[in-house]
């Protein structure tokens, strides 16, 4: 790729890099405290998620809606805006996913699959539309409108899937299952495959790679990119900023709406009632911020976040860590970025290598 | 040296500095005697504002000693340096608007009643005394807010004076005031001189190092590369020593040939960002092959003036026509389809996107034409390949086009500006300070590259706060105050003395003004 930003790579991720090791082991102290060996326990992390295949397959499971979730952050922060409403862009994909896959029953796959994946991203760019207009056109702040968007979409979904969509067959508040012209191929068996793990993680790839081809090859991409760095300049340059931002919002909807169709076509094949938001479009802005804003940085930084979510887990069974140590590592991971500047600072002292720099704080603590 | 068996009040020997991936200070000697009104000259990014910081306490020095009055000291902090009565004017003054002169001067060390009260009876006697005692008429009662650019420097000196300063250093004092300001200054100066107070003078103007120091040092590129008497030295020399080649100091331009008129303003009014008006009622004309110059101290309507002209502000009322369209109100990209170039005043707000590189900030505005972009799909092959060009064609000096502009020099930054905007065919040329932080040998290039383009039968708008190089390069002169146009004069008609007036609101050149506004 013979774009401007590749010629140091390993400048952009040396903070990162330095910010898991870190991260890890304040996540080591966390466990002591709790009575468990780190070693153990991050054993058991790297065992459960990759010892055995269906391991594996279940990681990726994790990593997948983190890569959507993290991409729809992204796009939408290059143009300078939070979007703070991938919970219910991704909510809202779910429903629509989980409507047109089981209304469209009797329709051939070829027409059905991307049909209903593609209503995802719809409702997705919609929801997130809201509040793009009404940023780009009447400065209206993104971020609140975002949040009221979230609950309107948790609660629209609650009244559906306990009423109109609900699945009148069985007590729980679930919507029908999609028809099976509308799932995700699993790699290994078919859709009752333990081996959940299934053609979406290419979609989510290829959503990296388009998101990347968008920002920085074609004009829109130039666009979006210069009015986040300075708007100004960009209204000054004859860039309609408005514009810009509003496609951005739609991009990073359609983003967020895609994890939500992924997820239903791929793993759920229903609508599930929701208790609360999942969380991923949280998690979504710490991918994003790890992976340094950039399409194929999201990539490693969902895949580190599934791992450490599916580890937790796995700690919990193995190593009896409580499940939320690694929330703390998680936590501590992205406050390392947060703090870009004292890593900075410690890895431009003299003399301090990386692995020194851990030592170090592991001497301190 | 000239007085080398005196103790000098200061001393400042083999310093240092090193930024990331510049030199700032490499082995600089500085000496200034007890007395002396001393220039520190150079191109911007030469030093000599890191030079004064590292004397002030603001940053450290890698390496080198500073002496002050024989002794050896450690200046970490700016409380250091006040306490051995070193004092620093800055460039951007440090004042509270809303208090009034007395109120800051007390800051931080207010007189109190009984341990808590404020007593500014006694603040104000106070401020009244030592204004007196140094010649600084000044007002202690009035808001900031109300005075003007030129009294709220004095207020600076005066706060550097009551904390004891007996070494001042002046961070380019001048480039914020009217020439009658500059004068007043260089009179409080020698005023302050004459009652022994030692002073660093920091400029890059070459005339007003030879009108007010004794002795001059130049930095060039980090180090010094001479310390002269100013009396036995000349403006081409001290040039010659700050760019390190010869340089003309006057653009060489010959008559202009106005042709037909391109830029038309009529009765323009233009509110500013508070919605009160900055430009009241404006007519002006530029023709092609001839270049306008717009005079007036800063804040005056100038910026709101060209925002409005470049679409980037909207206009109350009134009409901007150009080459016979009406343009009032367009967008910026189809002003710039239009043919208008415009390097704005602002170049880190406005003119570059400081995290792109220097290749996309040369398409800032023909990204999404052919040959950079097809189908909506970016070129890079050609947009690097023109940027290099660019880079070449107009000495940027960069490691390439694919660093971020804002790793560049300010200077730097400024042509490639210049360079992406002249480039681009225009009919009208807008430049607002087109030369701000450039160095001397760089303003020649851009001076020339204006003119050139005047003789290319191009319309050119030039505003500047610098009253040199609106004299340097207009063939009319149109000075602005309050948002108005008091006056527009011919080059031949205009002295700076007048203009200085014009500036300062004292005379109007009404007679002027009706005739502009008659010929149309």
């Amino acid at each position: 790729m013979s774009q401007p930003r590749d010629r140091s790579v390993w400048m952009e991720l040396r903070v990162p890099a330095a910010a898991v090791v870190i991260g890890l082991i304040i996540g080591a102290v966390f466990m002591a405290f709790t009575g468990a060996n780190p070693l153990t326990a991050y054993g058991a992390l790297l065992s459960g998620c990759f010892g055995k295949p269906v391991n594996i397959s279940e990681t990726l499971v994790y990593i997948n809606p983190l890569i959507f979730t993290g991409l729809s952050i992204a796009v939408a922060y290059r143009a300078g805006l939070f979007n703070i409403g991938v919970e219910g862009q991704m909510i809202v994909g779910m429903l629509a996913a989980a409507v047109v896959g089981y209304a469209g029953t009797g329709l051939p796959r070829v027409i059905h699959l991307p049909l209903t994946i593609l209503s995802g991203a719809l409702a997705g760019a919609l929801w997130a539309a809201v509040p793009g207009y009404l940023k780009a056109r009447l400065g209206v702040h993104e971020v609140v409108n975002s949040i009221m968007m979230n609950y309107i979409a948790l609660y629209l979904s609650h009244y559906l899937v306990n009423g109109p969509i609900k699945d009148p067959q069985v007590i729980a508040p679930y919507s029908r299952e999609i028809a099976d012209s509308a799932k995700l191929f699993r790699f290994f068996g078919g859709f009752r495959s333990e081996f959940r793990v299934n053609t979406g993680i290419l979609i989510a790839l290829a959503a990296a790679v388009l998101m990347y081809y968008i920002l920085y090859k074609t004009a829109t991409g130039y666009e979006i990119r210069a009015v986040g760095a300075n708007a100004d300049a960009a209204r000054y340059a004859g860039i309609n900023v408005p514009k810009a931002m509003a496609v951005s919002m739609l991009l990073a909807g359609s983003m967020a709406g895609l994890a939500g169709a992924v997820q239903v076509c791929g793993i759920q094949y229903k609508f599930l009632d929701l208790f609360a938001f999942e969380g991923f479009g949280l998690d979504g802005i710490a991918v994003a911020l790890v992976g340094k804003i950039n399409p194929f940085g999201v990539i490693g930084a969902a895949s580190l976040f599934g791992i450490l979510s599916r580890g937790a887990q796995m700690m919990q069974g193995i190593a009896h860590v409580p499940k939320q140590v690694a929330g703390i590592v998680q936590a501590a991971i992205v406050f390392m970025i947060a703090a870009e500047g004292l890593i900075e600072g410690w890895l431009s002292i003299p003399g301090l290598s990386l692995k020194k720099a851990g030592k170090a704080q592991k001497e301190d603590v | 040296m000239t007085q080398s068996q005196r103790v000098p009040v200061l001393a400042m020997k083999g310093i240092t500095k090193q930024f990331p991936g510049v030199l700032a200070n490499d082995r600089v000697d500085f000496t200034l005697e007890q007395g002396e009104i001393h220039a520190l000259l150079g191109e911007n990014g030469a030093g000599k504002s890191t030079l004064m910081k590292i004397l002030y306490g603001l940053y450290a020095a890698d390496s080198g000693t500073i002496t002050v009055r024989g002794q050896q000291v450690q200046i970490r902090e700016p409380n250091d340096a006040l306490r051995l009565g070193i004092g620093m004017v800055h460039q951007h003054f440090m004042l509270i608007q809303q208090f009034t002169v007395a109120e800051n001067l007390v800051l931080g060390s207010e007189p109190r009643r009984r341990g808590i009260f404020l007593d500014m009876n006694t603040a104000v006697a106070k401020v009244k005394e030592v204004s007196e005692q140094y010649g600084l008429a000044i007002d202690p009662n009035a808001r900031i807010t109300d005075i003007s650019v030129g009294m709220q420097q004095r207020v600076e000196i005066l706060k550097a004076l009551l904390r004891g300063a007996d070494i001042l250093i002046l961070d380019e004092p001048t480039a914020v005031l009217t020439p009658q300001e500059v004068s007043e200054l260089f009179a409080i100066m020698r005023n302050l001189q004459a009652r022994g107070k030692s002073i660093v003078f920091i400029t890059h103007k070459l005339k007003e190092v030879m009108a007010i120091s004794e002795r001059v040092t130049v930095v060039r590129r980090g180090r010094v590369v001479g310390s002269l008497d100013t009396s036995s030295t000349s403006v081409d020399e001290l040039a010659r020593l700050m760019v390190g080649r010869d340089v003309e100091l006057v653009v060489e331009k010959g008559p202009a040939h106005p042709r037909e008129e391109i830029l038309a303003i009529d009765n323009l009014n233009v509110l500013d960002a508070r919605r009160l008006p900055a430009v009241r009622g404006v007519s002006l004309s530029v023709r092609g092959g001839e270049i306008l110059g717009i005079a007036g101290v800063d804040g005056n309507g100038q910026t709101e003036l060209v925002e409005a002209i470049t679409g980037m502000r909207r206009c109350a009322s009134g009409h901007v026509t150009l080459a016979g369209k009406d343009v009032t109100n367009s967008q910026p990209r189809k002003l710039f389809e239009a043919g208008v170039v415009h390097i704005p005043a602002d170049r880190q707000r406005h003119g570059l996107v400081l995290e792109f590189s220097v290749a996309e900030n040369m398409v800032l505005q023909t990204y999404y034409r052919p040959p950079f972009s097809v189908k909506g799909r970016l070129n890079w092959e050609i947009i690097k390949s023109e940027a290099r060009r660019l880079v070449e064609e107009f000495d940027i000096r960069t490691p390439g086009e694919d660093v971020p502009a804002g790793s560049l020099s300010g200077g730097n930054q400024q042509k490639v500006i210049v360079a992406r905007e002249l480039s681009r065919q225009p009919e009208l040329v807008i430049a607002a300070q087109p030369t701000r932080g450039l160095d001397v040998g760089a303003i020649e290039f851009v001076h020339s590259r204006l003119v050139e383009a005047r003789d290319a039968g191009k319309a050119v708008l030039v505003v500047s706060l610098e009253l040199d190089e609106i004299l340097a390069l207009a063939d009319r002169i149109a000075v602005m105050y309050e948002g108005e146009i008091v006056g527009v004069l011919n080059r031949d008609e205009a002295t700076e003395e007048l203009l200085g007036l014009m500036m300062a609101g004292a005379t109007r050149r009404s007679d002027h003004a009706a005739a502009e506004v008659a010929s149309k």
